[in-house]
C-alpha cells in the first residue's frame, strides 16, 4: 500500500468520452470503405445543412420545364442537372430532398431502435411470459410482407411525415428486438450481471446499466446498415406515392413524378436515384468499416 | 512423403535461435526471442511461464501458423529435418493435424458450435486416413471411451455447447489423438480439467506418446504438472527462455530468480497459510514494447544490481560444468545469489480467530427438474426428471474462518453458491445466515442489509466487471447501494480506499475494466465484493483463471483483507493445494453429495474418504522431495441425471466394498468432533489407510553441484 502514495483526482469523464469518440474515428481511417463510407454521409449531411445556401433555384419554383442538364437559365443561373417535367430545377430539389430523408430516415430508425431495444430487453432478460409475447407478437408482425404491411399503415393513418415514422417504427421493431434479445440472452449469464441481482438491482437497471451498454458494439453496426434500409423505405414509399405529399422535394417521389419520361429525358430519373444510392452506400460501407474496426484488436 | 518421414531417425524438432514478431498499430512487437530447443523422439519438453510470456507464440510458429500479423523474423524450424518454411501451404495441410497435432487453450473455440462432436472427430481420420465413415465413427466412439467422456455415443451426437468445459476439453485431445501424430503440442491441455481427470489424461496421454514414440511439446503455466509429464523443461519470461534444464535439475536447484520466484507462488501442499504464507512476484510482467534495457526481469528482481543488469542482453550460460551443459540460465547474477536463502519463503503470519458461527447448512437440498420431451419419456411416463445439484448438504461457518468447498466440475458447488446468494432457491433445508433462513429466500425479497451481509467474487476476471463502466462507479455503486456511504464526496474517498486496500493504483478509478489485467480485474472484484462491509464473501473459484505470480497475490490479498475484517470466507475450488493453503475447514462435495467434512488437516490426513483420497494423489504437486501414491479413478463421472443409487461414488471407487456400496446410500460417521466421512467403510479401516502424500526429506535440498567443484 505504501507504495501508492500520489493521489489522482479522477477527471470528469465527459472529455474522456469526447477523446474516446475521437480515437474511435481515428481507428476507423484505418478501414477505406469506412473512410468512404463516412465521406458519403458526411457529405450528404453537410448538404443538408447548407441546402439554403447552395441551392441555386427554389426547389418549389415552376422556371423552366424538361430543360437538359447544363441548360442557362434566361433570368440567370443554369439548371446543372436540368429541370423536371414540370420546369422545377432538379439539382435544388436533390438537395433539399436531403433535408428530408435524413431528418425522416434517422428520427424512424431511432424511434424502431427505441422500441426494439426496450422489448428486446423484457424479452431476453426476463424470458418466460413476457418472451413468450413479445416474440410471438413479432413473429406475426415479421410474417407480413413489409411493403402489404407499410401499404397497410399508411393508407389506414393516411401519409405524412409522423406516419412514415410510424410505419417504419412498426415494421422494423420487431427485427430489432430479436437482434437485441440474441445479445441479451448471452449477456444475461455474464458474472458483472449476477453480481448486480445479487445487490438487489431492480431489472430496469440491470437491463439499461449492466446489459444494454454491452450489446451496443453489433448495435451501432445494425443502425447504420438499418438506416440504410429505411432511407430505401423512404424512398420505396415517396415512390409509391405514400411518402411526403407533394410538392415536398422527396428522392423516391421525384423518380416516381418522372419515371414515364426516363426514356426521353434521363436526368430527371438518373439523378435521384444516384443521390438514394450513394447515401446508402454511405451508411452501408460506414457499417462495414465500423463492423472491421470492431472485429480487429 | 510419409516414406521419406518413416526412415527420418534425427531430432523431430530442431529449434534454432528463432525470434518471432507481431506487426500491430503499435508496430513491431517481438514476442519470443531467441529461442532454441531440440526434441527427440518421445521425449517431452515443458513450456512454463506465464501468460503472455510467448509460449503460444512458439507453439504457433512450429505449426508455422502465426496469423496475419506474425512472422519469423529470424531462426529455423526443422521438423523431422525439413525447414519449415521451405515447405508449400499444401505439404504443410499435410503435416498439420496428422503429423503435428495441437490441443488448445480454450476448447469452445477450438470446437466448432454449428457441427456435432463427432462429425468433427470423423473429419479426423477421413481425412487424414482416407477411411469410411462407419469405420471413423468407431475410432472416434473408441477415442471418446479413451478420454473418459461418460457416454460416449451421446456425445457423438451432441453439439459442443451440450457438454462441460472439461469434456469439451477431452473432445479436443481425443480429436488430436485420433491422427496418432509425431508431434503433440499441448498448450496448457488440462487447465480447464478436473484433477482426477487431468491425472488420467496426463497418464493417457504419456501412455499414448510411449506407445507411438510421439513427442510432447507441453505448455502449461502448472509447475508441478511438469513434474510429472516432462523430461525437460524451458521457463520462459516475456518472450525469453529464462532456465531451462533437466527437470530435475530445475526442481532441485532452480538457479534464476524468477523461477525462485514460480516456486514460492505456488501453494505445497504440506504448507499453510499462517506458517507458510506465499511470496507472490511484486510488479508486473512488462508489456512487449515496454521491455527494460538488459535482463526483462530486472524490475522485479530483488537481486537486481544496476550496472550489470540493465545493460545489454543477458546471454544463457551453463551453469553445469564441461559436457553437462542442459542446465542453462539467462542471469548475470545466477553464480553470486544465495540460492538456499531464496527458499525462504513470506513472513508468518496469526492464524485468524474464528468467532461465533455465521453461516449454518442444514440438510440443504435443490434439485432441478429436467423435461424429457421425447416420445419415449412421454410414454413411460418420466418425462420430468430430477437432477439432484445439493443433496443433504450440512455444516457450519464461524466468524472470520475460512470453510472451502471442494470438488470436481458437476458436484453442485456452484449450485450451492447460487443458493446462497439468492440466485436459486434450496428445495429444501435450511441455510441460515446468522440464525434467519435464507435457503428459500429469492434475492429480490432479502433485505439490503441480508444483500449487503453476503458478497461474492466471481471466478472469471473477464466476465466480472461491466466493461462500460469505470472501475470507481463499479465499486461506488456497491457502495452506495448497500447505503455504506451516501454522500458522493464520501463515496469517492471509500472507492480510493479499496482501491488502497487491493493496491492498485487510485487512478483506476477512472479507468474501464479493458485497461486492467486479469489479476488487476480479480482485485478489483475483491473490493467490490469488500465494499459493503459483508460478514461472509463467497469465493467462487476466484484464482482459478490467474497466473501463479498473480494468482499467489490474489490468494494473499483475500486472506489479508478477510483477516482484517473479520469475514467469513466460503471458498469454492477444485484446486487442493490452494484449499490446503488457504482453508480452515474444508467440504468434500461429488455428485451433489457430502463426501467428508472437517478440518483442514483431519481432511488432509487419514482416515480419508475413498474420493478424497484420490482426490489428494491427482493434484500436481511442485515438489521432487513430495512422494504421492498414484491413484488413478477408473470410469467416468455419472451422469446427474441418473447417479447411483447408493455411494454416489460407488462407480469409481478404488475401495468398493461390495453390494451395499451400490444399494445404500453411506450414513456419515464421525471420526473427530465434527469429522464426517460418508462412507461404507468401517472407520477403523479408514484409519489404517497410509497418508497419500509423503515428504522424503525434511532435510535440506541436496546441495547443487558447483560448477568448479563438478567432476
Amino acid at each position: 500500500m505504501s507504495n501508492i502514495v500520489e493521489t489522482v483526482t479522477p477527471a470528469p469523464t465527459t472529455g474522456a468520452a469526447f477523446m474516446r469518440a475521437i480515437k474511435s474515428f481515428a481507428l476507423l481511417r484505418e478501414s477505406v470503405p469506412g473512410m468512404i463510407g463516412a465521406g458519403l454521409v458526411l457529405f450528404w449531411v453537410i448538404v443538408a445543412i447548407l441546402a439554403p445556401l447552395i441551392a441555386p433555384f427554389d426547389p418549389l419554383a415552376i422556371l423552366q420545364p424538361m430543360a437538359k442538364p447544363g441548360t442557362d437559365f434566361a433570368q440567370g443561373g443554369t439548371f446543372w442537372l436540368g429541370t423536371d417535367h414540370l420546369g422545377r430545377d432538379i439539382l435544388s430539389r436533390i438537395i433539399y430532398g436531403s433535408q428530408t430523408v435524413l431528418f425522416y430516415a434517422p428520427l424512424a430508425t431511432l424511434c424502431a431502435y427505441t422500441f426494439g431495444i426496450l422489448m428486446g430487453l423484457a424479452a431476453g432478460y426476463h424470458l418466460g411470459w413476457w418472451d413468450i409475447i413479445l416474440s410471438r407478437v413479432s413473429d406475426i408482425i415479421l410474417s407480413f410482407p413489409v411493403l402489404v404491411l407499410y401499404i397497410i399503415i399508411i393508407a389506414t393513418i393516411g401519409s405524412s411525415g409522423i406516419n412514415i415514422i410510424i410505419a417504419i417504427t412498426f415494421a422494423s421493431a420487431p427485427g430489432i428486438m430479436r437482434i437485441v434479445r440474441g445479445l441479451v440472452l448471452d449477456l444475461r449469464n455474464r458474472d458483472y450481471v449476477a453480481a448486480a441481482q445479487t445487490r438487489g438491482e431492480s431489472a430496469m437497471y440491470i437491463m439499461l446499466v449492466e446489459i444494454l451498454p454491452n450489446a451496443r458494439g453489433p448495435l451501432i453496426v445494425d443502425a447504420c446498415l438499418r438506416l440504410g434500409y429505411v432511407i430505401i423505405t423512404i424512398g420505396v414509399l415517396g415512390f409509391l406515392g405514400l411518402g411526403l405529399p407533394p410538392p415536398d422535394p422527396d428522392w423516391g417521389g421525384m423518380i416516381n413524378e418522372t419515371r414515364k419520361m426516363a426514356m426521353f429525358f434521363p436526368h430527371m430519373t438518373v439523378f435521384p436515384v444516384i443521390a438514394i444510392s450513394s447515401l446508402i452506400l454511405g451508411f452501408n460501407l460506414l457499417a462495414d468499416g465500423l463492423r472491421e474496426v470492431s472485429l480487429r484488436d | 512423403m510419409p516414406d521419406q518421414t518413416n526412415t527420418y531417425d534425427g531430432p523431430v524438432l530442431e529449434i534454432e535461435d528463432l525470434c518471432l514478431s507481431y506487426y500491430t498499430r503499435a508496430g513491431e512487437i517481438p514476442a519470443v526471442v531467441d529461442f532454441s530447443a531440440t526434441l527427440a523422439a518421445g521425449e517431452s519438453i515443458g513450456l512454463v511461464g506465464e501468460s503472455g510470456c510467448g509460449k503460444s507464440t512458439v507453439a504457433m510458429a512450429i505449426m508455422r501458423y502465426m496469423g496475419g500479423n506474425g512472422a519469423i523474423v529470424s531462426g529455423t524450424v526443422k521438423f523431422k529435418g525439413r525447414d519449415m518454411a521451405t515447405l508449400s501451404d499444401e505439404e504443410l495441410r499435410q503435416i498439420r493435424g496428422s503429423e503435428i497435432a495441437m490441443i488448445y487453450q480454450e476448447p469452445m473455440a477450438a470446437l466448432n458450435p454449428s457441427l456435432t462432436i463427432g462429425t468433427q472427430l470423423m473429419e479426423v481420420p477421413m481425412t487424414h486416413d482416407g477411411v469410411g465413415t462407419d469405420e471413423a465413427r468407431s475410432r472416434a466412439v473408441q477415442m471418446l471411451n479413451d478420454v473418459h467422456l461418460p457416454d460416449p455415443e451421446r456425445v457423438m451426437d451432441a453439439y459442443p455447447h451440450q457438454i462441460s468445459g472439461g469434456q469439451q476439453q477431452r473432445v479436443v485431445i481425443a480429436m488430436a489423438l485420433l491422427s496418432s501424430p509425431s508431434l503433440l503440442l499441448l498448450d496448457e491441455p488440462t487447465t480447464a480439467l478436473d484433477v482426477t481427470v487431468e491425472a488420467g489424461i496426463v497418464e493417457l496421454i504419456a501412455e499414448l506418446s510411449r506407445k507411438f514414440n510421439t513427442s510432447l511439446l507441453y505448455i502449461s503455466h502448472n509447475l508441478g504438472l511438469m513434474l510429472e509429464v516432462c523430461d525437460r523443461i524451458c521457463v520462459m519470461y516475456s518472450g525469453e527462455v529464462v532456465e531451462e534444464g533437466h527437470i530435475d535439475s530445475i526442481f532441485s536447484w532452480p538457479k534464476h530468480p524468477y523461477t525462485h520466484g514460480l516456486f514460492g507462488c505456488i501453494p505445497l501442499p504440506h504448507a499453510d497459510k499462517n506458517a507458510r504464507p506465499l511470496k507472490a512476484i511484486r510488479g508486473q510482467l512488462p508489456l512487449p514494447h515496454e521491455r527494460p534495457r538488459g535482463c526483462y526481469f530486472g524490475p522485479r528482481c530483488d537481486y537486481f544490481k544496476a550496472g550489470t543488469c540493465d545493460q545489454e542482453a543477458v546471454k544463457m550460460t551453463a551453469v553445469g560444468s564441461g559436457e553437462d551443459t542442459a542446465h542453462r540460465v539467462r542471469c548475470e547474477l545466477w553464480d553470486s545469489i544465495d540460492h538456499s536463502e531464496v527458499i525462504a519463503m513470506g513472513e508468518v503470519k496469526p492464524p485468524a480467530e474464528i468467532g461465533e458461527t455465521v453461516l449454518e447448512v442444514d440438510a440443504m437440498q435443490k434439485y432441478y427438474e429436467v423435461r424429457d420431451s421425447s416420445m419415449a419419456a412421454m410414454f413411460s411416463g418420466d418425462s420430468v426428471r430430477q437432477v439432484k445439484a445439493n443433496e443433504e448438504i450440512s455444516f457450519n461457518a464461524g466468524r472470520g474462518e475460512t470453510v472451502a468447498i471442494v470438488g470436481e466440475s458437476g458436484c453442485g458447488k456452484s449450485t450451492f453458491a447460487k443458493v446462497l446468494m439468492g440466485l436459486e432457491q434450496a428445495t429444501d433445508g435450511e441455510v441460515r445466515m446468522n440464525g434467519t433462513n435464507i435457503g428459500d429466500l429469492a434475492v429480490q425479497d432479502r433485505t439490503p442489509a441480508q444483500l449487503g451481509s453476503l458478497q461474492m467474487v466471481f471466478q472469471n476476471p473477464n466476465d466480472t466487471l461491466n466493461p462500460s463502466l469505470t472501475i470507481g462507479a463499479q465499486i461506488g455503486r456497491v457502495i452506495k447501494k448497500f447505503g455504506v456511504e451516501t454522500d458522493p464526496v464520501k463515496i469517492q474517498e471509500r472507492v480510493l480506499h479499496l482501491l488502497d486496500v487491493v493496491k492498485l493504483p487510485r487512478d483506476f478509478a477512472i479507468r474501464k475494466p479493458r485497461q486492467l489485467s486479469g489479476g488487476q480485474k480479480q482485485r478489483i472484484g475483491i473490493a467490490r465484493a469488500f465494499a459493503g462491509n459483508p460478514a461472509m464473501v463467497i469465493a467462487d473459484e476466484p484464482i482459478s483463471a490467474l497466473d501463479v505470480s498473480v494468482a499467489a497475490a490474489v490468494t494473499e490479498l483475500l486472506m489479508d483483507i478477510q483477516r482484517d475484517n473479520q469475514t467469513t470466507l466460503l471458498f469454492i475450488s477444485h484446486d487442493l493445494s490452494a484449499v490446503r493453503y488457504l482453508a480452515d475447514r474444508v467440504v468434500v462435495m461429488y455428485l451433489g453429495k457430502l463426501m467428508e467434512r472437517g478440518t483442514t488437516d483431519e481432511v488432509f490426513s487419514p482416515p480419508y474418504h475413498p474420493y478424497t483420497e484420490a482426490l489428494l494423489s491427482a493434484v500436481p504437486i511442485a515438489d521432487p522431495q513430495v512422494e504421492k501414491r498414484r491413484i488413478v479413478l477408473e470410469g467416468n463421472l455419472p451422469s446427474a441425471l441418473n447417479p447411483p443409487k447408493g455411494c454416489p461414488f460407488a462407480t469409481r471407487c478404488p475401495r468398493h466394498m461390495g453390494e451395499i456400496c451400490d444399494t445404500t446410500p453411506p450414513e456419515v460417521q464421525f471420526n473427530a468432533d465434527r469429522h464426517g466421512i460418508a462412507c461404507h467403510i468401517p472407520m477403523e479401516e479408514l484409519r489404517k489407510v497410509e497418508p497419500v502424500i509423503k515428504v522424503t526429506g525434511d532435510s535440506p535440498k541436496p546441495e547443487a553441484p558447483s560448477p568448479v567443484a563438478a567432476e
